[in-house]
């Protein structure tokens, strides 16, 4: 396990500076020094110093920390839950996009924003609540689907999630299409920018991303297992459908969270289990924990160059995801000489 | 009794695939299932590991009834060899046959001292060890086999079920393991089932034999029952010798 000792502090290094420049970047820059100092005033309770830290307290607290957070989250749970399904499906290519539960929260949320629910009273919480609930309900569609009796086979349940994908994403352009209502914002939130400030969406996730991300931890040894196919792993002790269905569902949980509250962020969830598991080996008990806080760091990092690229306007974070993790992904893949690529 | 096994039928599907296998092993014993291609050997192995979809048979290893028991007390039960190799190639040999304790482990597979004592003895036992810190895509179909007969043995099982394990190991590796097994078997108790598809090897190491055509049993015995010329003959329609060597009782099998 010592081998292990420096990775971890350099990641954990890694995300506490990647969380300084996100706090620290924007219309206001706010210096490292100061921001600890701010922070440190704010947890002992103790009043600023001095009006400008009251001002950076003010933007620390409600603006850049809530949403830096929600970056972290959403991050770990994208690559978390992206992990997850590619030993699960044993294959690289798999990510929290493939079986159903993006598109089934991006079919939910722009069905609630151009039927215009965001103006009614329990606006705000509306798109979240319709794209949580849609992803969910896509999932449990392509399950059905995939199921021969008590069995789910792998090959069956991928085959059903691509069908259901690209029915459900037509049925969302056809709605784009059709759309009275909030259309920039629908397209803002299917390119993954759609950032609510505040607390309340970290509120709001938490208790999913925390009950996924703690479920698929605790099936780590079970999906290394799983990842000899079904028929060793069953000789081998594992209740395989129980496992194989718990894990899904606390991964879609994660991915639909992720999703439901900052939109459709792509790639994050393909690309750091893929990069991290030439570090750590395919054991998920490590791969699992590496690849969240990878996932974190990558996200909080894409959403600092969101925000400066065209600043002061600011672009949606999956663009960027998509923009820097596409040649990225490339390069580690090419310089790699490994047969699996 | 050790391990019973009575097929009525199994498959696939409702049109099953074997039918009529009806046997009784001892402690210690070791069974070798031949017959040609296509016979069911591999669907039999299956069966009794319960992961058939269809299966209307009954299936006891020391009086348990596999059916009823666990996925976990099975698999402290029997041990499965399967014919395929796959292994995760990003996996290390050592943990790969680690993962032979699971049924013994905790959820996050916990391994302790006692499973620890077992991995180094199978390791040692299949000639593993000296690339227990490999990666698994990086070994070759020999080695690969060899790792997950190792990851079997760990497994500590009474009986172990074995589908055509050998069939990328050289001849050096192939008589050492089946002596293994046969040592496991005198002196552990352990009982073994194995299909192959090497007679020689089958009459060097089985204490009994079943044939098996067309899904069913077509002959079931010790050696004199059944590796006789006209039974082989028959079985794998092709004319066969059958040849007891001078030098204390090997028998070989050769085409006419």
């Amino acid at each position: 396990m010592h081998k292990l000792t420096r990775p971890t502090l350099l990641s954990f290094a890694a995300l506490a500076i990647a969380v300084l420049l996100s706090v620290g970047v924007g219309s206001v820059a706010i210096p490292p020094k100061e921001t600890l100092e701010v922070l440190w005033n704010t947890l002992q309770g103790t009043a600023p110093t001095s009006d400008i830290n009251h001002t950076y307290q003010i933007i620390l607290l409600t603006l850049r920390l809530p949403r830096t957070i929600l970056m972290i989250m959403t991050g770990a749970a994208l690559a978390g839950s992206g992990c997850a399904y590619q030993g699960l499906f044993q294959n690289p290519l798999a990510d929290p996009y493939l079986i159903g539960a993006a598109s089934g929260a991006g079919l939910g949320a722009i069905i609630s924003l151009t039927l215009g629910w965001p103006a009614s009273p329990f606006s705000y919480l509306a798109v979240p609540m319709t794209a949580f609930i849609s992803a969910l309900l896509t999932v449990f569609l392509v399950f059905q689907l995939a199921k021969v009796k008590k069995t789910l086979p792998v090959t069956n349940l991928i085959l059903a999630g691509v069908a259901v994908s690209s029915f459900v994403t037509a049925l969302t352009s056809f709605l784009l299409i059709n759309a009275s209502g909030e259309l920039r914002r629908a397209v803002v939130w299917l390119l993954g920018g759609s950032t609510m400030a505040g607390w309340k969406p970290v509120l709001g996730q938490l208790p999913y991303v925390l009950v996924g991300l703690i479920g698929l931890s605790a099936y780590a040894y079970k999906l290394n297992v799983l990842q000899f196919g079904d028929e060793q792993a069953l000789q081998l002790g594992i209740n395989v459908n129980r496992a194989r269905t718990r894990i899904v569902v606390f991964a879609t949980l994660s991915t639909a969270a992720a999703v439901a509250f900052t939109g459709v962020i792509g790639f994050v969830g393909l690309i750091i289990p893929h990069i991290l598991r030439r570090v750590t080996g395919g054991d998920m008990r490590r791969l699992l924990p590496f690849s969240m806080i990878g996932g974190a760091i990558f996200l909080v990092l894409a959403d600092v160059v969101a925000r400066v690229i065209v600043a002061p306007q600011e672009l949606p974070v999956g663009i960027i995801t998509s923009l820097c993790g596409a040649p990225f992904f490339l390069f580690i893949l090419r310089r790699s000489k490994e047969k699996d690529w | 009794m050790q391990l019973r096994v009575s097929i009525d039928q199994a498959g696939y599907d409702q049109s099953a695939t074997i039918r009529n296998i009806h046997f009784t092993l001892q402690e210690g014993q070791l069974l070798a299932v031949i017959g040609p291609n296509g016979s069911g050997k591999t669907t039999l192995i299956r069966a009794i590991s319960q992961v058939l979809p269809y299966d209307e048979g009954q299936y006891h290893i020391n009086g348990t009834n596999l059916k009823e028991a666990s996925e976990n007390s099975r698999a402290q039960l029997m041990a499965v060899v399967p014919q395929s190799t796959y292994v995760p190639p990003s996996f290390l040999v050592r943990e790969v046959v680690l993962m032979g304790r699971t049924p013994y482990m905790n959820w996050n597979g916990k391994s302790s001292r006692v499973d620890e004592k077992f991995v180094q003895e199978a390791m040692e036992q299949t000639d593993v060890k000296k690339f227990e810190d490999q990666l698994c895509g990086e070994l070759s179909a020999g080695e690969r086999q060899r790792v997950i007969l190792a990851r079997a043995l760990a497994q500590n099982t009474p009986v172990l079920l074995m589908d055509e394990p050998t069939s990328h190991l050289d001849l050096r590796y192939q008589i050492e393991f089946l002596e293994l097994t046969r040592t496991l078997g005198i002196n552990n108790g352990k009982t073994v089932l194995v299909a192959m598809h090497d007679l020689n090897l089958a009459a060097r190491f089985g204490d009994l034999f079943l044939a098996m055509k067309n899904g069913s049993t077509d002959a079931f015995g010790s050696a004199q029952d059944v590796l006789l010329p006209e039974k082989l003959s028959e079985i794998y329609d092709l004319a066969v010798r059958v040849i007891k060597l001078p030098d204390g009782g090997s028998t070989v099998v050769i085409p006419q």
